[in-house]
Parts: structure tokens; C-alpha cells; sequence
């Protein structure tokens, strides 16, 4: 038998109250309680694509380990790379998996929590009732934007966690070796790992504002994630182009291998200075133009 | 902006025009310099005497010319041993395409030039090179600074290097140097001394030798004086030294391009018949003196006097003092022949007298080949810009006299993980170009006293290097703890502490030990490894220094050594190891066997001074340079946030709440939507709703009420007018809208999330107490029983439709605002819903409903607002709109009799008679009164009902604005 809805509660609902709270708001109300960050994490965490992301980075160094162990062994060609070193020890393990994810992987998964955020809600149409709740645009984005960062960060701490303890699990707990034929302590290699998380925390910011403009601007996810992608790739396809000298610098992905100066005896910090700042750089004019265009735009979604 | 056919085909061709005109310049500057050659047989001196070679000696030479007009500044071209003109061909014309003068020569006793070699004697080699000088002085193309005086530098690498810095010394026309991999002092080249007089570095790779002469370099002395190298084809060594002679040379250093069996281009096989082939069978084309002088050393393993008289005269330690010309010296750091010490005794020496001198390492040498791509690139652009700045006087040419050293896996690389090179460079070489001493370390070295054997037959020996192969090793025998170069029973070790911070090696270090014998001389090697945590030892560049003790007593006696000078990073955690060996295969070895016993001066510590040069990588700029770029970027976030708020606020002014409105739940005043393609969706729409009404928005599609409510809503700025609820301004995100709750164009719910759980989610994004929620109410009226914990993609739309209406009924809003609740409910929920609103209203609240289904508007609203194409077309109470013309349709039995019976009746017009009754409008008459009339004239009454009432009012409103 279909239910069917009563009325009687509303029979019994007091009359409207006189109280109201600043501005004509009703009472209790406050702009500044509005989506609070826990909701909103609790609003995005139960998503699929949340959880096979966040499944996958935590897969990834599995499959890295079943890979070197069928693979039969260094070629030992020429001075060594990151590769060869990789089953050296835990803490090897660990930055050959943040140099493969450097490239491709962690950029995706950037993308794909800062692009979806908004973009998806227009898509499910809870955009406008969030929207009318009242939630002021400037609050929404910035809660919004947050919560994709808090979500990026613990990815992308995820993955080294999970590939060291993999790693020691598998090929020991060894010091780290660099290519450079150094080898450093336990203690100094974790703290220069966590330089290392630091930095592409840091660096991937540009990625996540990137993505978080095209998801104001359209209103769909897909093209907001795959948006932000293929200008990184392009980015990276033109870094390429040695000829452009010196212009390199300015594209936003040139410094996303510097953090590669922390395994010399002596870390330099000049370049990655400079790909934090350029990263920041970009990150501010992107998100100032996300936040000056929703708080004009006429949400149709 | 429209971009026609006609643009893109425009734009087409000109990029192609742009990308073939660069592909076609790209090809062209590629090709070779097209400059004019010309060969010429210069007269040198003549050979004395009445052997084999002796006579009149005719050198091969080759002039490049550049295609300016005018005179020009000149360069000399000095090639390396074993080579001819030929290996200086593409210096030659790069040279004459920058547009200098260029005249590489094959020396004396090489390729197709006459005479013997006499290893830069200055009475032979420098002598001809000064012959040169005279003959460039006559070329009309040659610039001149004064008659018979030419504007002229000298290139070459190793045997030409020495050339140069003895011509400069020698003869004052020259005017620029650039020596590359060459000596200092020949004896000391050859027979290398590392005992030194103090531990004191006055320059990173000094060195300051006690008079006896050391150990033969019998391996390096082999590789020269073989006869079948001073007259066969044209390879070796020296062959490669200049890096743009030779093509096939190994470029990444590891491993040395100094094969003897290569054969680079080169054209020394085709000596003319019967002249100057070659002297005496065991001798080659050398000079019969300096053959005997070999002979001797080889097989004593001691100089002689006259050797060493005869090397010093070839050395420019001697002619040092007298050099003007500036000077640009580059040595290799992979160099066991010519160590970086001999280029430190050069720059000391040119800088002593003040002439003005700039030191290069790179990690090429006679071992180490050309070096890396990009030092070959940086070294060729840095000899041009001192010819540039000293020979062609240009004032833009940029030359400094900073120090450069290479330092081997210094980092790593972002492009593929592997270990790099950097370039590191100083303002000054302390001691050298700078003042002051270079900084240093301490370090302690630990060891007991060992006894190390000097095998019989100094075999086995160890091997560090073979001449030309030295880099190859490296690679083959550092597995384990020490290398192929330590043979276990003939080494003494000392380990130092790991180290706690980086140490940056630039130069040799100093350390003292003692040595204890059994009365006779001693020949020893000193070697410093780097020996990191796992045990991996390397020996920096395979060098060691030998060290040559004419007499030890069985007390023994402190040596103090200067270790070989190395450019590296020791990292942290890594340890330093002297070790000292008796044997060396690149050396000459005593055969009788020896015992010594090597030990700390005092205890069991040995004091390791080393230099810790504290250096910068070129092309960095450096942290400090971005505080300001950081600063700039705090400020415009600064900026961005403070502009932003203060922007919004501005622009959302929403002025103070009207109070007379205070109670009125909505009034919109003259509201206008204008979209950017000139669309109107409203104009001019003004009219206010009361508390406690049930107001309904009629239109057709199209009509504006949608965009109305989303206006209402504050998703849409209104183009002109303004909305007012409560009094309060509407703008997006005003607070006065946590009063009203809205359903517009359809549900949004979070498809991943149960119904349950998104109604409790959306009452907590707006942040207020859980208990205004009436959650309990709402979720009754959306009636969905325990489907609410399902998640809301397994929902129909009937479901999400009441799920919807109820969330926005969460709070009880003082204003509900639905648009089409009905769209999707079946008949049973459309009366529920119904009687829902008319409740709702019914508790003081009010209700706005948009709807095109007439009957239910009629049926829920008490008010109603009319729009079409985005305008008002009527507002009203129901009763009123619908009271203008009730269309009644009565069913009779007898319709002819009941139309007679109607005409009497006040206020029915318009009658007509149908099959089964009567259609009539009746106006001002309640319809009791007509049925009364029915029936009382006779007519049986079957039924009396209204013909779509507000229908018709609605289509003929509408209508009548269209029309």
C-alpha cells in the first residue's frame, strides 16, 4: 500500500515567531554557522568517487611492490636512477612512488576533489537550494574549497604513508640511498620526505584552484576535471620545448619535479622556492577570478 | 565576435608562411661557417745537427679567414700531442665565423710538418710559433697594434696549452691565453712529489713539494714516448682535448675518450715520401736528447739531471712572472696527467705579477674526455667572450674572473631521478685570483700502526688508472669495501668519524703520518676515499698521490701529504679514509720488496685538514633574491580578501529594512529581467502578498514566473525593481531568506546519501539548531515511511517530489515559496498536498504557488497573480478573477422547456441549448436560485456544473493581452 504523507503536524505548529535574529533572519540563524566544514565533509565523503580514489592511492603501492618483484632486478646500466634504488629500502620505495605519482596521478586527483565540488552540485541541482538556505556564495566557495583541499591533502599523505609502510614491509626498513650514491638516516630521510609531501602540497594548490575556476564557470564536473588536466598536460607538453628557454619558468607545472633538490647532501631550496611562489601566484589570481564570478553569476543550475 | 572562413584561411597561410621561414632558418644556421681556408708552408727553426730529421724544417699550416672586411684580431691554434692541424679545424672556423683570423699549425714532428719533437722547447716549438706570430703580422687581414706587432691570442689544450703560456711568457705580442688541461712544471708532472713542505693550504690545490723529485709517472711517460705514437696515425690523448675536434669523443666523462687505437679525424697517416718519416727506429720523431733522457728514467725509475734541466726549460712555471696577456686557464678535475695542482701553479704564478686571470675546472681531462654537453657549450662560450673582451676589445663582451669548479653528483635530476652535475662557482679562487686562504675542516682520522708490504716485483700491483681509461675503473671496482685500487697487506687505513655535516671538498687536503722504513728510499701512495654508512668506498676521480722518500729510518719520520685536489659533496653520515699503498701500476715501483710500518705522528689520531669551500651554483638566483616576490604575494592575498569583502559589502548595501513592510511577507516593486542577448523574461512586475494567503502564479510557458521566483530565491539579479521580504531586500545570501523555503524547478538531493540523512544534512548547512527543524513534520508530510533511508538515487520522481516539498518545509518557513508541487503526485497526494498548503496558510504563514494546473489553483489558492510573456496581467482573489464569467452547464431533461424557464431568470445571459441541456452564463444569481426556477417550472435537474471557470477566464485574460 503506497504511503501517503499526513498533515498533522503542521495542524499543531505554533504560529509563526515574532523573534528574529539580526537582518530579519529567522531566529537561530547566523551567516557565519552556515555550511559548516564537518557537514560538508560529511556531505562528499560517502561518494564513490571519493572512496575509489582515496581506495587506489592506497592499491597503488601494492601493485609498485608486485611489479619490482617480478621484475627481475636493476639493470645496474650507467649512474642510477630513482628506479634502481627504489627496492633499496622503505624510505626509496616511498620517493620512487611520489616521483611516478608526481607526474599524472597526484595532478588527477587534485583535479578531480577541487573540480567536483561545485560542479556537482549544479549537476544534482542542490546547488540553488544551498544557495537560498541562505548560504552567502563567497562562504559556500571558500567552505567548499577547503574541504576539496582537506581531501587532496589527505591523499596526498595517504600515498607515501601507505608506500612506506609497504615498502619496509616488503624490501626492509633500510635508510634511504640516494641516486647520488649518498646515504642518509632514518630520522633525516623522514624529515626530508615530509619536505618533499610539503612541497607538492604546496605546488599542487595551482592544480585544485584550477580545477575549482572551471568548476564555477561550467557547470560540469567532468568538464571542470578533465578541463584542469589537459591545461596541465598542455603546461607540461610546452615545458618540454626547450627552445622556449627561459619562458619555461613561468608555466605553472616547470618546478613539479624541484622537490628532487632535497636528496642532494645539501638541499636547495631556491627552485622550490620558486615553484611555490609561482604555484601560490597562480593559485590567487585563479581563485580571486572563481570567487568574483560566482558572487555576479545567475544560478541557472 | 564572429570569426569567418575567410580569417581562417588568412591566418592558415601566414603561419605557415612564419613556421617554413623558421624551419628554413633553423636548417641553414646549421650548416658549416662559410669561411675561406688557406694552406701555407711556414719556414721553422732548423733542425741542428746531421741525424735523421735534421735540416730545414717546414711546418702545415692553415689560415681561416673571415668573410669581414677589414682587419681583424687573430687566434693561434695549438693542438694537443700526437695530433696535427686537423683537430683544431672546427675551432678554426667557428673562430673565423665570429670573425677572427685563425691559424692552426701541425707542430714540429708531427703529421706533415718537419722536424723533431722537443716537447715545447723554447728554442723549437715556441720558436716557431714566434715565426708564426711574424707571419700574421704581414697578412693585410690581421689587425695590428703596432708595426710587426699583431693583434693575436693563443688557443690549445695540453701539449698546445703549454705552448701558449710559454709563447705569452716569451713573447710579449700576445695579447689573450686560453691553455686548457696543460702543465705547469713538467718535472713535476712527471715525476709528482705529493710530500709537501707545511700542512698550511695557502690555495685549494696547491701544492708546494719538497725539492727531491718524486715517482715516475711511468704509465702516462709510456703513453708519449712509444714510437709508434709520435709516428703513427694521429689519436691519443691529447687528440681529444680540444672539445670541437673531436666528434667522436665520450661525451658524459665516463669513460675517457683517450683510447691510443681510436682514430679520430685526422690525416697524420700520409706522411710525404722520404721526408721527415720518422727518426730512428726506438725513438720515433723525437729529439735524439730527450729519447736518451727517457730511456734512462724508464728503466731507473730516477731522473737525471739533464731530464730535469730540460723539462724545467719546457715548463711555464718559468716564464710565469713575465706573462701580460690575460689569461683564461681551464683544467680537468678527471685528469691523473695534468692534475687541477698544475693550473693552481699557473694562476698563481700570471696572478702574481697582476695580470688579470680567470680558473675553470671541468670535469673532462685526460681522463675524463670533453667533459659534459653542457660544460663543452659553457667553456667554447666562455672562451669567446675573452677573446671577445681582450682581443676585439668589445665593449658588451661580458668576462669576470669568477673561479668555476664542477661538482660530480651534486644533485639530482627533476628530469629523470638520475644524479647530476652542477657548475658551482666563487667570486675568487682564495689564494689564487682572491685574497685570503681557502676554508677548512678539521677532521680526525683514526688508525693503529700497520706494516705494509711492497710486494717483490712490485706485483701485484694496484690499479687506480690506466692513461685514458681512468673513469672506467670507477665504475668496475668500487664493489666492496676497497677497490681494485687497494690491495689488501700492502695498504694502511685511517677512518675518520661520520660526518655531521656536508663537506664540500674543493681541492686537496693535508695530513700528516709517519713513516717508518728499513734505511732504504720508500714509494708510497696516498689516497682519501669517501666511504659511505653501507660500506660503498669511492676514490674521487681514481687519483692518488705518490710520494717519494729518498731515505727512511727504521724510527721513521713524520711525512706530511697533500692529498690529490677533487671537487666533491661529502654527504653527512659519510666517512673519509686515508689509505696509503705501496704500490700503484700507473708508477714506477721499486722491484726489491719493502717493508714499512705507517703510523699516527702521535696516538692513534691523524690530523685531516681539508678544504670546505662554501660555493654557488650558477644560474640561481637564490632564496633571498624571492623575499620580495613573497612579500608582493602576501600583500595581494592581502589585497584580494580585504577588496573582496569590502566590494561585496558596497554592492550589497541593502539599506535599511523598510518598516511599514515589516509584516508584509513579500512585495515586489517594479522587477525587470533583462539576460545579455536582449531577452526580457520580466518587466515591470509589482504587486505584494499578504500574511496568511495561498497565492498562486498563473502563466503560461514562458511567462516569467520562474525566473520571478528564482529572483525571489536571490539566484538571480533582477535587472531593474527590487524585492522585499519582510521588509528586508532580497540579494543573494541576505538573511532574511532563512524565513522563506522554497521548491523550485525541481528537487536537489545529494543522490549518494539517504533521504534521512539529506534533509539533516541541508538543516545543518544552514547552520541552525536542530531543533527549529519540526524535522519530525516535514518528514510526515513527505509521507515516505521507511523508503526515507534509502538512498535518494533509488527514488522515483513522486518521491523526490514530496522529499523535496518537505525540505522545504524544514523550519516552517514564515514564507513557502513552491513552484508545480503537484507535477508528479498522484491524485490521494495531490488532496493531501492541498490540504497541507491550506493548513500551512491556515497557521499564520504564507504560501506561494506556482502552478498551469488551473483546477488545483482554483481549488488551493485564495489569491492569484496572472502573467504572461513576463508581465502582470491580473491579480486578484480567486473569487474575483473567477467571478467575472461563470460558464454553467445545466443538464435537463426537457432543454427547450428549461430554456424558456431560464429567461426569466435575472442574470442568465447568453443561453444556448444543447442535446442535453442548456450552457448559460450566470452573472450576480447564485445557482440555487437557478435550480429553484428549474424545478419549479418542471424541469428534472440532472446536473449543474461549472465550465471551466478560471479556464476561461485565464485563457480569455491572456488572450486579450496577446490580442
Amino acid at each position: 500500500m503506497p504511503t501517503r504523507g499526513t498533515h498533522q503536524g503542521i495542524q499543531n505548529a505554533a504560529a509563526p515567531s515574532q523573534e528574529h535574529a539580526a537582518a530579519g533572519a529567522a531566529a537561530g540563524f547566523s551567516t557565519r554557522r552556515t555550511l559548516p566544514l564537518l557537514v560538508e565533509v560529511r556531505r562528499q565523503l560517502t561518494r564513490r568517487r571519493t572512496q575509489l580514489t582515496l581506495g587506489f592511492l592506497v592499491l597503488l603501492p601494492f601493485l609498485l611492490v608486485g611489479a619490482f618483484k617480478l621484475g627481475s632486478g636493476p639493470s645496474g646500466r650507467g649512474t642510477p636512477g630513482l628506479v634502481d634504488v627504489a627496492t633499496a629500502g622503505a624510505a626509496n620505495f616511498t620517493l620512487f612512488t611520489l616521483f611516478v605519482a608526481t607526474g599524472f596521478l597526484l595532478i588527477v586527483v587534485f583535479a578531480l576533489f577541487a573540480g567536483d565540488t561545485v560542479a556537482s552540485e549544479a549537476s544534482w541541482s542542490s546547488l540553488r537550494y544551498l544557495l537560498a538556505a541562505p548560504i552567502p556564495r563567497a562562504h559556500l566557495l571558500s567552505r567548499k574549497l577547503v574541504v576539496a583541499l582537506l581531501f587532496s591533502l589527505f591523499a596526498l599523505v595517504l600515498l607515501p604513508v601507505v608506500a612506506y609502510l609497504a615498502g619496509g614491509v616488503f624490501f626492509g626498513w633500510a635508510p634511504i640511498r640516494t641516486p647520488l650514491g649518498t646515504t642518509l638516516p632514518t630520522g633525516e630521510a623522514l624529515v626530508r620526505l615530509a619536505i618533499i609531501v610539503g612541497y607538492l602540497a604546496l605546488t599542487l594548490v595551482f592544480v585544485s584552484a584550477l580545477a575549482f575556476v572551471l568548476s564555477v564557470w561550467t557547470d560540469a564536473p567532468l568538464g571542470a576535471v578533465g578541463g584542469a588536466v589537459l591545461l596541465v598536460i598542455v603546461s607540461n607538453i610546452l615545458d618540454a620545448v626547450t627552445a622556449l628557454g627561459d619562458w619555461r619558468n613561468v608555466l605553472p607545472t616547470h618546478y613539479s619535479y624541484a622537490w628532487t633538490d632535497v636528496l642532494s647532501p645539501d638541499i636547495s631550496w631556491d627552485q622550490m622556492a620558486q615553484g611555490v611562489l609561482w604555484s601560490l601566484g597562480y593559485s590567487l589570481v585563479l581563485l580571486t577570478l572563481a570567487w568574483w564570478h560566482f558572487d555576479r553569476k545567475d544560478i541557472v543550475s | 565576435m564572429r570569426v569567418g572562413r575567410r580569417t581562417w584561411v588568412i591566418a592558415a597561410v601566414a603561419g605557415a608562411v612564419v613556421v617554413t621561414g623558421g624551419v628554413v632558418a633553423g636548417v641553414r644556421g646549421g650548416d658549416a661557417y662559410d669561411v675561406r681556408t688557406q694552406q701555407l708552408w711556414v719556414d721553422g727553426v732548423a733542425e741542428p745537427g746531421t741525424g735523421p730529421g735534421a735540416g730545414p724544417v717546414r711546418l702545415d699550416a692553415t689560415l681561416y679567414l673571415p668573410q669581414a672586411t677589414g682587419p681583424r684580431p687573430a687566434v693561434l691554434l695549438a693542438h694537443g700531442f700526437g695530433g696535427s692541424k686537423v683537430d683544431e679545424d672546427d675551432t678554426g672556423r667557428r673562430l673565423a665565423g665570429r670573425g677572427y683570423v685563425a691559424l692552426a699549425w701541425t707542430a714540429r714532428g708531427f703529421g706533415r710538418s718537419g722536424g723533431l719533437i722537443h716537447l715545447d722547447a723554447p728554442d723549437y716549438e715556441v720558436a716557431d710559433a714566434r715565426a708564426l706570430v711574424d707571419l700574421l703580422a704581414k697578412r693585410p687581414e690581421v689587425a695590428l697594434d703596432a708595426a710587426g706587432d699583431p693583434r693575436v691570442g693563443v688557443a690549445g689544450a695540453s701539449y698546445g696549452g703549454a705552448l701558449a703560456l710559454l709563447l705569452a711568457g716569451l713573447d710579449h705580442r700576445v695579447d689573450a691565453v686560453v691553455p686548457q688541461i696543460t702543465w705547469n712544471d713538467l718535472r713535476r708532472s712527471l715525476f709528482p712529489q705529493s710530500e709537501v713542505t707545511s700542512s698550511t693550504l695557502a690555495s685549494p690545490a696547491g701544492l708546494d713539494p719538497v725539492s727531491t723529485p718524486g715517482v715516475f709517472k711511468k704509465g702516462w711517460a709510456g703513453v708519449f714516448f712509444s714510437p709508434q705514437r709520435a709516428a703513427g696515425p694521429p689519436g691519443g690523448p691529447d687528440a681529444t682535448a680540444d672539445p670541437s675536434a673531436d666528434p667522436s669523443a665520450d661525451q658524459s666523462g665516463a669513460a675517457g675518450a683517450a683510447d691510443p687505437n681510436s682514430d679520430p679525424a685526422g690525416s697524420g697517416a700520409d706522411l710525404p715520401p722520404g721526408a721527415d718519416a720518422g727518426g730512428s727506429a726506438s725513438c720515433g720523431r723525437f729529439a735524439a736528447d730527450l729519447c736518451a733522457d727517457y730511456t734512462e728514467a724508464a728503466t731507473t725509475g730516477r731522473p737525471s739531471a739533464r731530464m730535469l734541466e730540460r723539462l724545467a726549460t719546457s715548463s711555464p712555471a718559468s716564464v710565469l712572472g713575465r706573462i701580460t696577456a690575460p689569461t683564461l686557464l681551464v683544467q680537468g678535475e678527471a685528469d691523473s696527467l695534468f692534475p687541477l695542482s698544475e693550473a693552481d701553479a699557473n694562476a698563481r704564478g700570471i696572478a702574481a705579477a697582476g695580470t688579470k686571470v680567470k680558473v675553470v675546472w671541468f670535469s673532462g681531462g685526460h681522463d675524463g674526455g670533453a667533459g659534459l654537453d653542457s660544460e663543452v657549450d659553457r667553456i667554447t662560450a666562455t672562451t669567446d667572450d675573452w677573446f671577445d673582451a681582450y682581443l676585439d676589445r668589445r665593449p658588451d663582451a661580458r668576462v669576470d674572473t669568477r673561479f668555476e669548479a664542477t661538482v660530480p653528483s651534486a644533485a639530482v635530476s627533476s628530469a629523470n631521478g638520475r644524479a647530476v652535475s652542477l657548475i658551482r662557482q666563487a667570486d675568487a679562487e682564495p689564494g689564487v685570483t682572491g685574497p685570503g686562504t681557502p676554508t677548512t675542516r678539521d677532521l680526525v682520522l683514526t688508525g693503529r700502526p700497520q706494516t705494509v708490504l711492497a710486494p717483490a716485483g712490485a706485483a701485484p700491483a694496484a690499479v687506480t688508472s690506466v692513461p685514458g681509461l681512468g673513469q672506467a675503473l670507477a665504475a668496475v671496482g668500487s664493489a666492496g669495501t676497497l677497490s681494485l685500487g687497494a690491495l689488501p697487506g700492502q695498504v694502511a687505513t685511517f677512518t675518520s668519524q661520520p660526518l655531521a655535516s656536508t663537506l664540500h671538498i674543493v681541492g686537496s687536503s693535508r695530513v700528516t703520518v709517519r713513516v717508518a722504513g728499513d734505511g732504504g728510499d720508500a714509494t708510497l701512495f696516498a689516497q682519501l676515499y669517501d666511504v659511505a654508512p653501507d660500506g660503498g668506498a669511492v676514490l674521487p676521480r681514481q687519483l692518488v698521490s705518490p710520494v717519494y722518500l729518498p731515505a727512511v729510518s727504521t724510527q721513521g719520520r713524520d711525512v706530511t701529504i697533500a692529498t690529490p685536489a677533487v671537487v666533491r659533496d661529502v654527504a653527512v653520515g659519510h666517512r673519509l679514509r686515508l689509505v696509503v699503498s705501496t704500490t700503484d701500476q700507473g708508477f714506477a715501483m721499486p722491484v726489491a720488496p719493502r717493508q714499512y710500518r705507517i703510523s699516527a705522528p702521535s696516538g692513534t689520531s691523524l690530523r685531516l685538514i681539508a678544504p670546505d669551500a662554501a660555493m654557488t651554483s650558477i644560474d640561481v638566483g637564490g632564496v633571498r633574491d624571492l623575499w620580495p616576490w613573497a612579500l608582493a604575494l602576501v600583500l595581494a592575498a592581502a589585497g584580494a580578501v580585504v577588496g573582496g569583502r569590502l566590494l561585496g559589502r558596497r554592492r550589497r548595501r541593502a539599506g535599511p529594512p523598510l518598516a511599514a513592510l515589516a509584516d508584509v511577507p513579500l512585495a515586489i516593486e517594479d522587477l525587470g529581467k533583462a539576460y545579455a542577448d536582449g531577452f526580457r523574461a520580466v518587466s515591470e512586475l509589482t504587486f505584494t502578498v499578504e500574511k496568511g494567503w495561498v497565492l498562486g502564479l498563473l502563466g503560461p510557458n514562458g511567462a516569467g514566473k520562474t525566473t520571478t521566483l528564482r529572483m525571489l530565491m536571490g539566484l538571480i539579479a533582477p535587472s531593474e525593481g527590487r524585492i522585499r521580504v519582510f521588509g528586508h531586500l532580497v540579494m543573494p545570501g541576505a538573511p532574511v531568506l532563512s524565513r522563506v523555503g522554497a521548491f523550485v524547478e525541481g528537487p536537489g538531493f545529494l543522490p549518494h546519501v539517504s533521504g534521512l540523512d539529506n534533509l539533516r544534512l541541508y538543516w545543518q548547512a544552514t547552520g541552525r539548531p536542530e531543533a527549529d527543524a519540526h524535522l519530525a513534520d516535514a518528514l510526515e508530510i513527505a509521507g515516505l515511511g521507511d523508503d526515507v533511508h534509502r538512498r535518494v538515487k533509488t527514488y522515483s520522481q513522486g518521491m523526490r517530489q514530496r522529499l523535496a516539498i518537505a525540505q522545504a518545509m524544514l523550519g516552517l518557513p514564515d514564507l513557502l515559496v513552491l513552484d508545480e508541487p503537484t507535477n508528479g503526485l498522484d491524485p490521494p497526494q495531490i488532496r493531501e498536498m492541498r490540504e497541507v498548503l491550506a493548513r500551512y496558510a491556515a497557521t499564520g504563514r504564507t504560501v506561494v504557488v506556482s502552478s498551469h494546473l488551473l483546477s488545483e489553483v482554483e481549488q488551493t489558492c485564495t489569491h492569484v497573480v496572472v502573467m504572461h510573456q513576463g508581465r502582470l496581467v491580473a491579480q486578484g482573489p480567486v473569487a474575483e478573477l473567477v467571478g467575472a464569467a461563470t460558464l454553467l452547464v445545466v443538464d435537463v431533461d426537457d432543454p427547450a422547456r428549461a430554456a424558456q424557464v431560464v429567461a426569466d431568470v435575472p442574470g442568465a445571459q447568453d443561453v444556448e441549448v444543447t442535446p442535453t441541456g442548456l450552457t448559460l452564463s450566470l452573472i450576480g444569481t447564485p445557482r440555487a436560485e437557478l435550480v429553484r426556477a428549474l424545478v419549479a417550472g418542471g424541469v428534472g435537474v440532472d446536473r449543474v456544473s461549472p465550465q471551466r471557470g478560471l479556464e476561461q477566464a485565464f485563457l480569455a485574460l491572456v488572450g486579450e493581452s496577446e490580442g
